[in-house]
């Protein structure tokens, strides 16, 4: 099919090794000697201020070297230039159950937890909002006062003409959704170790050394320097393995700071490891989603006007929510044609934990909702739901109506392939009932086009570096977090150079030693690092293929560089391919000769018509010195996207594509959904590893499944209920279906080797394929994710006459949710739920409304 | 809590080990031992990730006490490579891209690797049931199976090539 090398060979993890031995590094892997562990004491109110910290008890106690607190380091911070809301450990206020109070560093665990207790807080509990919709009509105690309506943000676009898009449509369909919260949940819980030195011209405390689960360093420097008030270059952050991030690990997540503000303190180093239940608190996942969704199509089936209105519950920080809501809105966009849209977000801030950036980025719940409704449209005017996703395709290369450019677009390859894997024609509408297939389409960008402090520096940069016996060393910021950007890196330039992947080293993600590159995030490694290491490999090759030129008697450009050699185009190609059939092992013999006699073998040889790599590389290095490449990438100003307040969120240098089915059965006895099997495509430009893109799909859609079924954060007055991997419900293999991965290819113009994204699209239409399949099935349209078995039951009952009606709570009908409700409607927690002990200081709180006093103890 | 003196049998070499009576083996084998393959992921004992073998026997590390553990044989992921090189399962897992980030991997390795010594030709229910023990976040298992069924191949043709 191509005539690559590497390049699309299913190539195992270069890293791989070290993580099936149990060798492979991660942070909390890491000790130093002298190392104290910090612990961090957690607000239990879910608002209220500060009166009193005394820590004089936890102090006195043996082993205890510090307790640090707010006042330690006051420097306000925050992902976002537009959000700097947060600081180390609380200032003068607590804003969610979970916020960070205090922090003792000491020489051991048993003994840091035992000082948490002696930490003595006096606390004025305050009026607390958990709904967004009862926060917005908030006038008192407002979450961060510089914030009115504790509205973080709210955005109002309109592109086209939406009412005359209405006034055009046959059918006009609306509806209110809901998306439950959920969180990443990565197996790794966060974990920073944070060490100075002593500088050796000053005397005094010096640079700072961290070891981080991050997917973004650069940042997390850039805000250590902010908070600790040191100058980055002072700064060192290194990035070990990561045990998964999903969004979790992309911002700065409290501990980090942290661990850095109580190791200065205590002048020694310090480690936190968050627990479990910690990973849930700091959270940073995917909002509760409120869409009040209104979409207009023509009989044909053609789509002419979407008004979404979306309010999220952001939680007690900004984190990245300000990206988020506008991403819900720029996001309807660049999938199919829509001429007309308009778009109302509204960032509410609410006392729970902060929500963030969670694989697919602020367009899964929106996707939910359309798709959804796209699939009611299409029974409305009975067409296929297939054939209605067919009917909007986009004609690219095109600019949407809200400014995104798109250029490579294989959703309708997408669409084919899984219509044709599930053999939809033959049994869509014609399974017995009780059984369904639902189809739905996502996308996502590859990279934002505008970095998140907005500036004309590249986001990627590599330097490549070759040694004289034919090693490459790539030195590239780009985090690996388990997606394999390493493996990639790898790939990009053993293609340029033509040689082995064994000659390949990365170093990666340590700001000492590896150039800038902003993180791991909105999907941007492969296509922005992947270009830049592409660039950087290019530059190298171009200095040995300089020199080779000369040696040779040609232009550099008649020169090939494959198999771990370099000859002349036209050489007799027979005994190239006896060359590179031979072992490699006489390469690294003639590489040790080269070293020390190259001149004399020369002039031996006269001219040559090919090289070994080695030989290529000694000849360059002869002329140059040094062997070094770099590159780097920014997006084209094309790309970036409209000039409108908030048109900066959105734009990609491309988007990928997906389209998935699934074949789902419901159990109208039990309400249990199981999902058989999911096909789903997935078009990433090209697939520059195959193992690695099957493995983010197949593990995005699972994600998505995982929304889809079970996974939801339940919360009672803030509290969170299940702050464990058991009671969040993360599916076991048992329990997760088939997926079937379709690789399509658009060959992007611009990605590297025409690659985009691969890692988060197919998240988003997972939740609709499977609400579709339902419908399919059984003919109810959950509009409430995710379709517990309560839910289905709910609203099973709620169409038979007759039935006992389902009592949730409040406003529970899953097929048509009214509002927040304070927890999810599970089982375990439906009716009196979880009653809190009346002594529970949560409790003691003024504005206890009737309706959480009901909830609490009384009526069913 | 004053400390008592232990001695555990981890991957064929013997520890003298001082430690508190209330030390979990999880926290004795990465903090005492600096064998950091075992892996915490959870609170109460629902991942799988600190999943060691005891007398061959997948048990949770996180979930044993180190005294508990004397006179029995302890093997963790840094026993389980072969001569020096990936066994057959460790090589499939890296090919058939059976872990990403890999933090539960080592976890699952240990509970694979149990369920494959005594049943070296598992049906995919006996995989599946062996698998719910451990939780992933990142592969949803498709690419982990693959790799497994890879390794059980490998395995049966390397003891078909003995054979011949
Ligand atoms: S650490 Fe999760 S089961 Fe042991
Ligand atoms: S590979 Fe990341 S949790 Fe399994």
């Amino acid at each position: 099919m191509s005539d690559f090398s590497v390049i699309g060979k299913r190539t195992a993890m270069v890293d791989s090794s070290g993580k099936a031995t149990g060798l492979g590094k991660y942070a909390d892997d890491f000790s130093v000697p002298g190392m104290l562990i910090g612990k961090i004491l957690h607000s239990p109110y879910p608002h209220a201020r500060i009166k009193k910290i005394d820590a004089s008890r936890a102090l006195a106690l043996d082993g205890v070297v510090a307790v640090v607190t707010g006042s330690d380091a006051p420097n306000k911070y925050g992902i976002l230039p537009v959000g700097h809301d947060e600081t180390a450990l609380a200032v003068e206020k607590v804003r969610y159950v979970g916020d960070n109070v205090a922090c003792v560093a000491a020489i051991s665990e048993s003994i840091a937890e035992k000082a948490l207790e002696l930490i003595d807080v006096e606390y004025e509990p305050m009026q607390a909002y958990f709904d967004p919709e009862d926060s917005m009509k908030a006038t008192s105690d407002l979450i961060h006062p510089e914030k009115p309506g504790n509205v973080e943000k709210d955005y109002h676009h309109v592109f086209g003409d939406p009412d005359q898009g209405f006034a055009e449509s046959d059918v006009v369909i609306e509806g209110r959704y809901i998306a439950n919260e959920v969180t990443h949940a990565a197996m790794e819980p966060h974990c920073t170790l944070a060490s100075f030195e002593i500088d050796s011209i000053t005397g005094n405390q010096g640079r700072l050394t961290v070891w981080s689960s991050t997917q973004v360093p650069y940042y997390l420097q850039h805000k250590l320097s902010i908070v600790l008030d040191m100058p980055m270059s002072q700064i060192r952050v290194i990035k070990p393995l990561v045990g998964g991030g999903f969004g979790a690990k992309s911002e700065i997540i409290p501990l980090e700071i942290i661990a850095a503000v109580a190791a200065r303190k205590a002048q020694a180093p310090v480690k936190i490891t968050y627990t479990r239940e910690e990973v849930f608190w700091a959270h940073r996942g995917r909002p509760r989603t409120i869409v009040d969704l209104k979409t207009g199509v023509k009989k044909d089936g053609s789509i002419r006007t979407v008004a979404a209105r979306v309010v999220q519950d952001g939680g007690a920080y900004c984190s990245y929510g300000v990206v988020t809501i506008l991403y819900s809105g720029a996001l309807l966009g660049a999938l199919y044609d829509i001429p007309n849209i308009r778009y109302d977000g509204y960032r509410v801030l609410t006392n729970k934990p902060a929500c963030g950036a969670m694989r697919g980025h602020g367009t899964v719940n929106v996707r939910f909702a359309f798709e959804s409704q796209l699939d009611e449209a299409a029974a409305r005017i009975g067409m296929d739901p297939a054939a209605i996703r067919n009917r909007n395709l986009l004609k690219p290369p095109c600019l949407t109506v809200n400014n995104l450019r798109v250029r490579s677009y294989g959703l309708p390859e997408c669409i084919e392939k899984v219509v044709t894997g599930s053999r939809w024609a033959e049994r869509k509408g014609k399974l017995p009932r009780g059984r369904g297939l639902g189809i739905a389409c996502s996308h996502y960008v590859s990279g934002a086009a505008n970095s998140i402090i907005r500036s004309d520096m590249p986001h990627s940069t590599v330097n490549i570096k070759v040694d004289r016996d034919g090693g490459v060393v790539i030195y590239t910021g780009a985090s690996d977090i388990g997606q394999g950007s390493d493996t990639v890196a790898a790939q990009i330039a053993a293609e340029v150079l033509g040689c082995s992947m064994a000659r390949i080293q990365v170093i990666a993600a340590d700001t000492d030693l590896t150039p800038v590159d902003i993180g791991s995030y909105s999907s941007r490694v492969t296509f922005m690092n992947g270009n830049a290491t592409l660039r950087a490999a290019q530059a190298a090759k171009k200095l040995i293929a300089e020199a080779v030129a000369k040696r040779m008697n040609c232009s550099p450009e008649d020169l090939i560089f494959s198999d771990d050699k370099v000859w002349k185009k036209g050489a007799a190609e027979e005994s190239v391919t006896v060359a590179a059939a031979a072992p490699t092992v006489s390469g690294h013999v003639e590489g040790q000769i080269l070293r020390g006699s190259v001149q004399q073998k020369r002039k031996d040889e006269g001219v040559k018509e090919r090289m070994s790599f080695e030989e290529a590389v000694v000849t360059a290095m002869d002329i140059q010195g040094t062997l070094t490449g770099v590159g780097s990438y920014a997006p084209p100003p094309d790309a970036r996207g409209g000039k409108h307040k908030g048109g900066g969120v959105g734009p990609s240098p491309a988007y990928s594509y997906s389209a998935q089915v699934a074949d789902v059965s419901v159990d109208e006895e039990t309400g249990e959904v199981t999902v058989h099997k999911i096909w789903a495509a997935h078009d990433c430009g090209r697939a520059l590893n195959p193992v690695a893109v099957e493995g983010q799909v197949i593990g995005s859609v699972w994600m998505g499944l995982g929304q889809a079924l079970q996974e939801e954060m339940v919360w009672k007055h803030g509290l969170l209920m299940n702050p464990s991997l058991l009671e969040y419900r993360s599916a076991s293999g048992v329990e997760s279906p088939e997926i079937e991965c379709y690789i399509v290819e658009s060959i992007d113009p611009e990605g590297p080797f025409g690659a985009k994204e691969a890692s988060e699209g197919s998240l988003a239409a997972a939740i609709p394929a499977v609400a579709n399949a339902i419908f399919d099935a059984v003919g109810i349209r959950l509009r409430e994710s995710p379709f517990t078995p309560e839910r289905v039951l709910a609203a099973l009952r709620s169409k038979k006459a007759g039935a006992k009606k389902l009592q949730l709570t409040r406003n529970a009908d899953p097929e048509n949710p009214g509002s927040f409700r304070e927890h999810g409607g599970s089982l375990c927690f439906k009716g009196k739920g979880p009653v809190r002990h009346a002594l529970d200081p949560a409790m003691v709180r003024p504005g206890t409304t009737a309706d959480a006093a009901e909830e609490m103890g009384g009526a069913d | 809590m004053s400390k008592i003196l232990i001695m555990l049998n981890v991957n064929g070499r013997s520890h003298e080990i001082a430690c508190e009576p209330n030390t979990l083996l999880l926290d004795c084998l990465r903090q005492d031992l600096g064998l950091t393959g075992s892996k915490r992921a959870c609170d109460d004992s629902s991942c799988g990730a600190c999943t060691v073998q005891i007398d061959g026997v997948p048990m949770l590390s996180c979930a044993l006490l180190a005294v508990s553990c004397q006179g029995q044989r302890i093997t963790t992921i840094e026993g389980v490579a072969e001569h020096g090189s990936l066994s057959a399962l460790q090589k499939a897992y890296s090919d058939w891209g059976g872990s990403q980030c890999g933090y539960c991997t080592p976890g699952f390795m240990m509970t694979v690797n149990a369920l494959l010594s005594e049943t070296p030709d598992p049906t995919d229910e006996q995989i599946g049931a062996a698998l719910s023990s451990n939780l992933c976040r990142c592969t949803g298992y498709v690419q982990m199976i693959q790799a497994i069924k890879a390794a059980i191949r490998a395995e049966q043709q390397g003891r078909a090539a003995k054979r011949a």
